[in-house]
């Protein structure tokens, strides 16, 4: 199956489009990268992504996948090497249940925290914090979700250690530390230092100038 | 594990997410126990089976809960692995198969619900246009999935068939509520077949409620959702 024809539509700052390039990466696939303008979407994203008009997309063989749980379910139902799913029926489960958890949960707290501000903002606080610290109980003393080396859930849920700290930053929060959640606090200073996963985090300094100014054009509304 | 453990599900009859629990079981014609939760007194196992949500369905093989009902499906699938198969063979007929079960659930169902809560005649028939917009987007689904068979999983009933046919009894009882049609003849033929053929199969029709009886429960349920939060 190798060398054949894979393409992924991405946007540079997009967790979404990490997970899919992380999983590409640690398969060792190799693949073309479209930068998408998502302020022009471009006629190929929408043929590809009718329903969202979204990225990623996967594009294989000429075949959209479009969701990134999806295609990182794909991708590992179509390239065998390095298996992101474990094996045990019961153990797959548990990992989709912290990955939705983690999507369903802890990213629109953590959004809210981000884009809200007063009483509104310090609720979606408290909500990150306790669903981050339950999202911790499923990671427990390992050194990774999926145990001794990473897996489905370190793919899908990794890129919030990055992001968690991009919103404490710009945000002027606190949300996860090594008192509260010493587990998941370890998690997310491991989990980027890994040299897979670190090649394709973007810059910091970019990271944090975009969520900066995404954030200054949010609050500059309100007084 | 064994795959003779003992197999238990909790959940409520009204549900449509606890049938797609019970129908990927009889697929497999599996015997499990149908523990029906109080759902204003929810049980000491189901609070200790689903802490983190405390919903149904919860599905317990031998001791382990699994939860959350499209990752039990899988599980279903994954561990009584003989035939039939619920998931499609092919990775990419199971990456549409599953975009299209994830849409239900988080763009469609939403939406669905809104019809009830709508306020107002424009605001609903806002709703009710996205909600048949869906069933647009799963009829052109229908007829690439099925390839001229009977459902989206082919000869068989599958994933997506299970996903979204557990909500029909709920798109009925929306529809004599409200006096419209949301799968009709006229924008989703196939899928107005396909309805059929669904709540008819043996896998289903013992766990499909009766219109009837879930829009009597539908109407104890509004009545109760009323007294909790009166208009204004």
């Amino acid at each position: 199956m190798a060398g054949e024809s894979v393409k992924l539509l991405g946007f540079w700052c997009s967790p979404y489009a990490l997970r899919v390039k992380w999983a590409l990466k640690l398969k060792g696939i190799e693949y073309e990268y479209v930068e998408e303008d998502l302020v022009n979407k471009s006629p190929q994203l929408l043929q590809y992504n009718p329903a969202y008009k979204k990225i990623p997309v996967l594009v294989h063989h000429g075949k959209p996948v479009v969701e990134s749980l999806v295609i990182l379910e794909y991708i590992d139902d179509t390239w065998k090497q390095n298996p992101i799913l474990p094996e045990d029926p019961y153990e797959r489960a548990v990992a989709r249940f912290w990955a939705k958890f983690a999507d369903d949960k802890c990213v629109p707290a953590m959004m809210g925290a981000f884009t809200k501000q007063g009483e509104e903002k310090e609720k979606a606080v408290k909500e990150a914090q306790e669903n981050l610290k339950i999202l911790e109980s499923g990671l427990g003393e390992k050194s990774f979700f999926g145990g001794d080396k990473i897996g489905f859930v370190d793919i899908a849920v990794g890129w919030i250690g990055v992001w968690v700290r991009l919103t404490e930053e710009v945000a002027e929060v606190n949300l996860v530390d090594a008192k509260t959640m010493p587990l998941l606090n370890a998690w997310f200073e491991r989990f980027p230092e890994l040299p897979t996963i670190k090649e394709c985090i973007p810059p910091w300094d970019k990271l944090l100038e975009h969520n900066r100014n995404f954030h200054k054009r949010l609050t500059a509304g309100s007084t | 594990m064994a795959e003779s453990s003992e197999v238990k599900v909790l959940g409520a009859w009204p549900s449509p997410f606890v049938m797609r629990a019970r129908i990927a079981l009889n697929i497999k014609q599996v015997n499990y126990a149908f523990l029906e939760e109080n759902l204003g007194e929810k049980s000491e196992l189901l609070l200790k089976s689903n802490p983190v949500h405390k919903k149904v369905p919860v599905l317990i093989h031998g001791d382990k809960p699994i939860c959350e009902s499209l990752i039990i499906v899988q599980y279903i699938d994954d561990v009584w692995s003989s035939a039939p198969s619920i998931l499609p063979s092919d990775p990419y007929d199971r990456a549409i198969a599953r975009f299209w079960a994830a849409y239900l659930d988080e763009k469609w169902y939403p939406s669905m619900k809104g019809i009830a809560t709508a306020q107002g005649e424009e605001a609903k028939k806002a709703v009710v246009d996205q909600v048949v917009e869906g069933f647009v987007m799963l009829e052109e689904a229908f007829v690439k999935c099925s390839k001229g068979k009977p459902f989206f999983g082919g000869d068989q009933i599958g994933y997506l068939d299970i996903a979204f046919g557990c909500f029909l009894g709920w798109i009925r009882v929306t529809e004599k509520f409200n006096g419209i049609k949301l799968i009709d003849q006229a924008k989703t033929p196939q899928l107005l077949k396909w309805a059929d053929r669904f709540c008819q199969h043996p896998a289903v029709n013992g766990v499909m409620p009766e219109t009837e009886k879930l829009a009597e429960f539908a109407k104890i349920l509004m009545a109760k959702m009323r007294a909790a939060n009166p208009p204004n």
